[in-house]
């Protein structure tokens, strides 16, 4: 029987997906920003230096999204400022010791070194030729000048000790205020898009474009010194190991570590110059090809398996018209128009799902439903109706005729759907990195994230050959699993 | 073998099927014949439990017809309809075997009775594992009756089943179901709307007219004792067709 290819094939996939679990190492997670990533390659090698297997997820997003991460167990380190600690964490407007946060974070079960030795304080800045030229020294300088379009990150603009309050303080009331990528940000700078730019004060980039920090003269910043927060929760040794770099790294040496991922292109390599060697436990570009590749098959391998579990049988369900089956193709379609990312982010506050490969898998899952259902129940109502009662004439009970008459009749439509299902997966598993679950997606986040385009395309192009694969593997099991009678 | 006993059917507004008794005798031929929408497939589809009368009663065997029983009593039905129903994605031996296999039948016991009925058909064996869009109409309808004899059915329903062959396959089919039926002793109820197919191969004539049974008989009853202008018109309509 044909069924049986099915099954074969499902069971593979399981196996497939299976095999990637593994026991879990030490998570270390990171914001989407440069010095972010390199104290994060900082902290991997530490721990592995310790004996300690430690894994990075890569630019996983904002503040807000790393501290649930990290307070839900998701994650167990990330680098973190004192000043966003007390701001946007605690939401605490006073000016709070570093004992005190210490103290509150311990109430969430979560631990903070002490400072590793530099402050990157939030400043504005602007190209040095144009503020020396309209005399441009202080933010309070600023206010004479409303005609500036101020390009902020969208992170800076919501923040506590952000743009609102920033503003208010100084009386800043500028024409225009636009929202714009941090690293695309400095391009627009310099290209003279935009006059005003929030910056981290240990940014490679001020010393590369030649700009001036525009002081803050009235002290409106608080102090961001760099910690580590991890969770109380885990092994004394990895808290030392961590602790082991309190006081290390001062501005200078960030500023160049910063400077060297961004020529390099390479965190691992900007964490090899803290440690003056490099590591020998970088990673080479095949091998981190391979993990990329293969997360981004297991996530949307299982997401697959899922969506054809779940789908048939909805697909078989619909085919049978009325309002049930009405109700499963409206809402599939309904889920088929939520954006991929608007999917994650409503995913993303979910308890259950969180910072995680389960929340990927789980909107890539709900993607590929559609193709799925809507192929099976088409497939299955196009059957003619002489044959439905061909095979009801002769007497085959309801569940043979299911499985021996209508799935082979629609096999084509059914794969069909599949093979539409799996190549959509292929493409959208790249989002799954905005959220740390890895894939293909991170180095095109990474590259994003530096403007580079090679980096971009360390990940768009295998993602686009899987794409590829996946569509001539799917037309050579159409020959396996679609009878013979059905292709003449 | 079945009996009929006030069997009605309406769809919707219109009624197919209105107050029919008829009974079809064992080891016989018996032909339903008569306009296109007369009702005469609609009593096949009744017999064989795809529709279920409004009023009135099916007796198969002496016993009623029943929805949750049905499945039983097609097994001991044979059905061919005029395209085959042939499935496309099964050969010629797995569309005849389907059934005998989903009982759990022998597989030496099954493998002699494709022998006998494609003797039987006159189908080739070498063609059985070809598939139905590999096989001419006319060896579709034979691949088709083996299906519905694989199970040596005590009544077989044939619904216009050489209507859309072309006139000499017509003819060789027609020849070929007159020995079928001699030999097995086969109980039959044949719809068809050709008089001369209707003479040929039926003992029993049964003339229907917008849902009702007009008369019933053989073919010289018809001719020589129309019950209604209808039966003559009838009768005298297909026998100008065939002078010219």
């Amino acid at each position: 029987m044909k069924s049986l290819f099915i099954f074969r094939f499902v069971f593979f996939l399981a196996l497939a997906a299976s095999a990637f679990a593994s026991d879990r190492p030490v998570v270390i997670g990171s914001k989407k920003f440069t010095e972010s990533y390199v104290l994060g390659e900082i902290a991997k090698r530490t721990l592995s230096e310790a004996g300690i297997p430690a894994e990075h997820r890569q630019g996983m997003g904002g503040t807000i999204i790393l501290w649930e991460a990290l307070r839900t167990g998701q994650i167990d380190v990330y680098p973190e400022y004192t000043g966003t600690i007390a701001q946007e964490i605690l939401k605490r407007n006073d000016r709070v010791t570093f004992d005190q946060i210490a103290s509150e974070l311990a109430k969430f079960g979560i631990g903070m070194t002490r400072p590793l030795g530099f402050s990157n304080t939030y400043a504005l800045v602007m190209t040095r030729n144009q503020a020396q030229k309209l005399g441009v020294q202080t933010i309070s300088d600023l206010r004479n000048h409303w005609q500036f379009t101020f390009g902020l990150t969208h992170e800076f603009m919501d923040r506590q000790d952000g743009w609102r309050p920033l503003a208010q303080f100084y009386g800043l009331n500028p024409r225009s205020v636009i929202g714009i990528d941090h690293a695309l940000g400095y391009d627009a700078l310099v290209g003279g898009q935009i006059d005003v730019k929030d910056a981290y004060s240990t940014d490679a980039k001020i010393a590369e474009y030649d700009l001036t920090v525009v002081e803050d003269d009235r002290n409106f910043f608080p102090r961001y010194d760099a910690v580590f927060l991890y969770r109380l929760s885990l092994d004394e040794k990895i808290a030392a190991s961590l602790r082991g770099l309190e006081g290390k790294i001062d501005e200078a040496t960030m500023i160049r570590l910063n400077a060297e991922a961004e020529r390099t292109k390479d965190y691992a390599a900007a964490a090899d110059l803290y440690f003056g060697s490099k590591s020998s436990f970088g990673e080479t570009f095949s091998h981190k090809l391979m993990r990329w590749t293969a997360r981004h098959l297991e996530l949307a391998g299982f997401s697959l398996l899922l969506s054809i579990i779940v789908g048939i049988p909805l697909g078989i369900w619909a085919s049978r018209g009325g309002a049930i089956g009405q109700v499963i193709l409206g809402f599939a379609g309904i889920v088929q128009t939520i954006p991929s990312l608007a999917l994650l982010a409503l995913l993303v506050p979910l308890p259950f799902f969180g910072i995680s490969v389960r929340t990927a898998i789980t909107a890539l899952f709900l993607y590929g439903l559609l193709p799925i259902v809507r192929n099976t129940a088409t497939g299955l109502q196009d059957i003619p109706r002489a044959l439905r009662e061909s095979a009801v004439a002769l007497g085959l009970s309801p569940r043979a005729r299911l499985w021996q008459i209508h799935l082979p009749m629609a096999s084509r439509s059914i794969l069909g759907g599949i093979k539409t299902s799996a190549v959509i997966n292929v493409g959208t598993a790249t989002l799954a990195a905005l959220i740390g679950a890895g894939g293909l997606g991170e180095p095109i986040l990474s590259g994003l994230n530096l403007n580079d385009h090679a980096t971009i395309l360390q990940g768009a192009v295998p993602a686009a050959v899987l794409a590829l694969l996946v569509q001539s593997l799917f037309d050579l099991l159409d020959r396996v699993l679609i009878p013979k009678g059905l292709r003449l | 073998m079945v009996q009929l006993v006030g069997v009605s059917k309406t769809f919707g507004d219109a009624a197919a099927v209105h107050a029919v008794d008829l009974s079809v005798e064992g080891g016989k031929t018996t032909v339903l014949i008569g306009p296109s929408g007369c009702g005469k497939s609609t009593l096949l589809r009744l017999i064989i439990g795809l529709l279920e009368p409004d009023r009135g009663e099916i007796q198969f065997d002496g016993t009623q017809l029943r929805a949750d029983k049905i499945d039983i009593v097609r097994r001991r039905i044979g059905y061919v309809i005029q395209e085959g129903g042939l499935f496309p994605h099964l050969t010629a031996r797995g569309n005849i075997l389907l059934m005998a296999r989903h009982l759990g039948r022998a597989e030496n016991e099954m493998r002699a009775r494709l022998s006998e009925l494609s003797a039987l058909t006159r189908f080739p064996e070498n063609l059985l594992d070809r598939y139905p869009l590999e096989l001419s109409g006319g060896q579709r309808q034979r691949v088709s009756l083996m299906r519905a004899l694989m199970l040596s059915p005590e009544l077989l329903l044939l619904d216009e089943p050489l209507g859309a062959l072309d006139p000499l396959v017509r003819a060789a089919l027609q020849k070929d179901l007159k020995e079928i039926f001699a030999r097995l002793r086969q109980t039959a109820l044949l719809v068809t709307h050709d008089l001369a197919e209707a003479a040929y191969l039926g003992d029993k004539i049964v003339l229907m007219n917008e849902g009702r049974i007009v008369q019933q008989g053989s073919l010289a009853d018809l001719q020589q004792n129309p019950a209604s202008n209808f039966v003559s018109e009838f009768i005298n309509a297909q026998r100008g067709l065939a002078l010219t």
